[in-house]
């Protein structure tokens, strides 16, 4: 399955892009998602971050599905 | 009101508008966030404020649920600004409206000290000599 990976703020900038599309197995979770994207982009190494599913923060074990929207939520600093 | 908007926040008119004479309350509390013109005794050239926009409105509608469930209140609006920011400018604008002045004071403040912490929403610090995301270090 396919879904889409949001990028922001330093993350964003540190990658040079807005999103990343990834494929991954049926069946793959939150974690599974942010540990493929690890492993596809160095620049992840070292950060934080929290992660959203379909824009509400996720839990590492909550399932995707195809089409999904996932978001790098970097600390927030608004305000 | 809830709302992200892309140009300046008029304060006076979020705390004058809203004032539902059947539901006036005696207490106002508002919180208005500005930028500084200096961190750590860096001059700060520009915020540059950026937003999942979808979901920092969701989540403060969230906020905004959670802060009039938790506390005595008529009404609470929420307004943050996005884009580039000078020095003085207004970035977030959180009005409290009670019937006695406590509850309007507990809420503005949970709901700016939560929004600070919750909300998708970034803040780049500029200076002279580089920028920095707020809160990102490795």
């Amino acid at each position: 399955m396919r879904v889409r990976v949001l990028l922001f703020a330093g993350l964003r900038e540190r990658l040079a892009r807005a999103h990343v599309d990834l494929d991954l197995p049926d069946g793959a979770t939150v974690g599974a998602a942010t540990e493929a994207l690890r492993a596809l982009h160095s620049e992840l190494a070292g950060r934080t971050f929290s992660v959203a599913l379909n824009r509400r923060y996720a839990r590492v074990d909550a399932a995707l599905a195809e089409g999904d929207e996932l978001a790098l939520i970097p600390p927030v600093s608004g305000g | 009101m809830i709302a992200l908007v892309d140009t300046p926040i008029d304060a006076g008119a979020l705390l004058s508008q809203g004032s539902d004479p059947g539901a006036a309350g005696g207490g106002v509390v508002a919180f208005i966030g500005a930028v500084r013109a200096e961190t750590k005794g860096e001059r700060v050239l520009r915020l540059e404020y950026e937003a999942y926009r979808e979901m920092a409105l969701a989540e403060l509608e969230a906020l905004a649920a959670a802060t009039r469930a938790r506390f005595d209140i008529l009404a609470l609006d929420i307004v943050h600004r996005v884009g580039v920011l000078q020095p003085g400018d207004v970035a977030v604008v959180i009005v409290a409206r009670a019937a006695h002045r406590g509850a309007a004071f507990d809420a503005c403040r949970h709901a700016i000290d939560t929004l600070k912490q919750t909300v998708p929403i970034w803040k780049k610090e500029v200076f002279a000599n580089g920028a920095v995301w707020v809160g990102d270090r490795p």
